[in-house]
């Protein structure tokens, strides 16, 4: 065990820790936008809208990782006839990949809000949009946060997976400080250990956010539907 | 757009592809059947009576849930073979420790997983049934394996289902440590070719059969598993 191979490094890994940060904070952003546009075209009754929707959903997620982040290099370069750089190439594939499975929890969430509360907004003339913006989605949205900042937590675990199209981000200086020191105990538990205060962090905030939101749930005095008021 | 594609290549190199499917096969299964036995061990230890017990399950889960994959991969991969003594160490690396490496990594990563579904599972079954057993004299072993798990199977199925997918799905990150599965076979063909897109277009439609195959296995062991149950109308 030397403690020292960490300490020299810090200033390099620190660097790589800050491109992770900048991955992981644009492609959740982009990442909610498009989820929340697929996963409110999924439930479109438009089949023109749903099906694609639909089928771009499954086929990511039903994809590796890995393959995305491959697709995107390869794929953009044809399209648009030269290279491009890594890390907007890797911002392209979290948020084709996230987004799938962010426009899963919009779904659910839009899913969760009881019909008749859209037949009402809709019946008392308020608009498609209308309705959407000021009672399905406000409703849905405190549902939503628990998993989506699970999602959150699950995209920062896989930019890790930017190292393998060449992202100066931290798990590839880790890797290259480890070809360098030959100091793998050190340098991969110390890695795992940077990841995990962020992440545990962050599910340890979503999992108080879900406590708040059932604790909100219970005081609410709305009657439920159970056979002996029906 | 100008690119001309030619699909030419993946009958050319189709033995690398179906070799990768084989690893991708192994790799897997052998992963799932480890992980699902340390996940329900885990997720019963999370709900122990021993403090010491629940503290090293709930440590060991939130540790494996909260850290990349890549990183306990390459942990398992270059760090852990240096703890080792030497001659272990070697005999390790003669006998294609990559592939070991990465079914620890999968096996442990996806064990976390279940283990919170397992424990999710045991505490949505009702206090009172643990109760009743316990009281007509059955041991707790006994009510475990008897009572509660019986019941908790069926709940469990589906999130388990989903950290199968997710197993298959993260075997490609086995690559990384040059296990030569299908991710790594459809790079190799990149590599002798520059027929990326051609290459991983057959990778993904290999993984999303694959993942459809197991989904629809799940769905029929879901539906075996509830055929006894009787319709609970609420």
């Amino acid at each position: 065990m030397s403690i020292d191979v960490i300490t020299r490094n810090i200033p390099y890994l620190y660097e790589g820790f800050k491109v992770t940060l900048q991955l992981a904070a644009i492609s959740i952003t982009l990442s909610f936008v498009f989820g929340t546009i697929f996963g409110m075209a999924r439930l479109s009754k438009y089949r023109i809208i749903s099906i694609p929707a639909t089928i771009y959903i499954e086929i990511v997620r039903g994809t590796p990782l890995i393959m995305v982040i491959f697709w995107i290099f390869f794929l953009i370069p044809v399209l648009i006839g030269h290279p491009i750089q890594p890390f907007p190439s890797a911002v392209a594939a979290f948020t084709v990949f996230t987004s799938a499975y962010i426009a899963e929890i919009v779904r659910s969430g839009i899913k969760s809000i009881p019909v008749g509360q859209v037949e009402a907004a809709l019946s008392s003339g308020l608009t498609y949009w209308q309705t959407m913006r000021y009672i399905v989605l406000p409703q849905a949205l405190t549902k939503m946060i628990p998993p989506l900042v699970g999602q959150f937590i699950s995209l920062f675990k896989d930019t890790s997976l930017a190292y393998i199209i060449g992202v100066m981000e931290l798990t590839r200086r880790a890797t290259i400080v480890n070809n360098r020191e030959y100091k793998s105990f050190e340098i991969f538990t110390f890695v795992a250990l940077v990841y995990f205060v962020v992440c545990f962090t962050m599910s340890k905030y979503a999992r108080y956010l879900e406590k708040k939101r059932r604790v909100g749930e219970d005081h609410r005095t709305e009657e439920k539907y159970t056979p002996a008021n029906a | 757009m100008n690119h001309q594609f030619n699909w030419a290549v993946l009958w050319e190199y189709r033995e690398l592809l179906l070799a990768g499917l084989k690893i991708t096969i192994q790799l897997s299964s052998i992963s799932i059947v480890i992980c699902t036995v340390l996940g329900i061990i885990l997720g019963i230890m999370r709900l122990a009576k021993n403090a010491l017990v629940r503290l090293f399950a709930s440590a060991y889960v939130e540790f494996f849930v909260n850290t990349p994959l890549i990183i306990q991969m390459f942990f398992w991969y270059f760090a852990l073979p240096m703890m080792l003594p030497e001659t272990l160490r070697f005999w390790l690396w003669s006998h294609n420790y990559e592939f070991i490496a990465s079914v620890i990594g999968l096996s442990i990563y996806t064990s976390s997983f279940i283990a919170e579904a397992v424990r999710a599972g045991i505490q949505a079954i009702d206090k009172g049934q643990r109760e009743a057993a316990l009281s007509t004299g059955l041991s707790g072993f006994q009510t475990m394996w008897y009572i509660i798990l019986p019941q908790a199977v069926r709940i469990v199925i589906p999130p388990i289902c989903n950290q199968y997918l997710n197993l298959i799905k993260n075997s490609s990150l086995a690559m990384t440590i040059a296990v030569p599965e299908i991710t790594f076979q459809a790079q190799a063909i990149e590599s002798y070719t520059f027929r990326g897109f051609e290459a991983f277009t057959a990778a993904t439609l290999i993984y999303i059969s694959l993942t459809l195959t197991v989904s629809f296995l799940m769905s029929r062991v879901e539906r075996w598993a509830s055929k006894g149950q009787r319709a609970v109308v609420a």
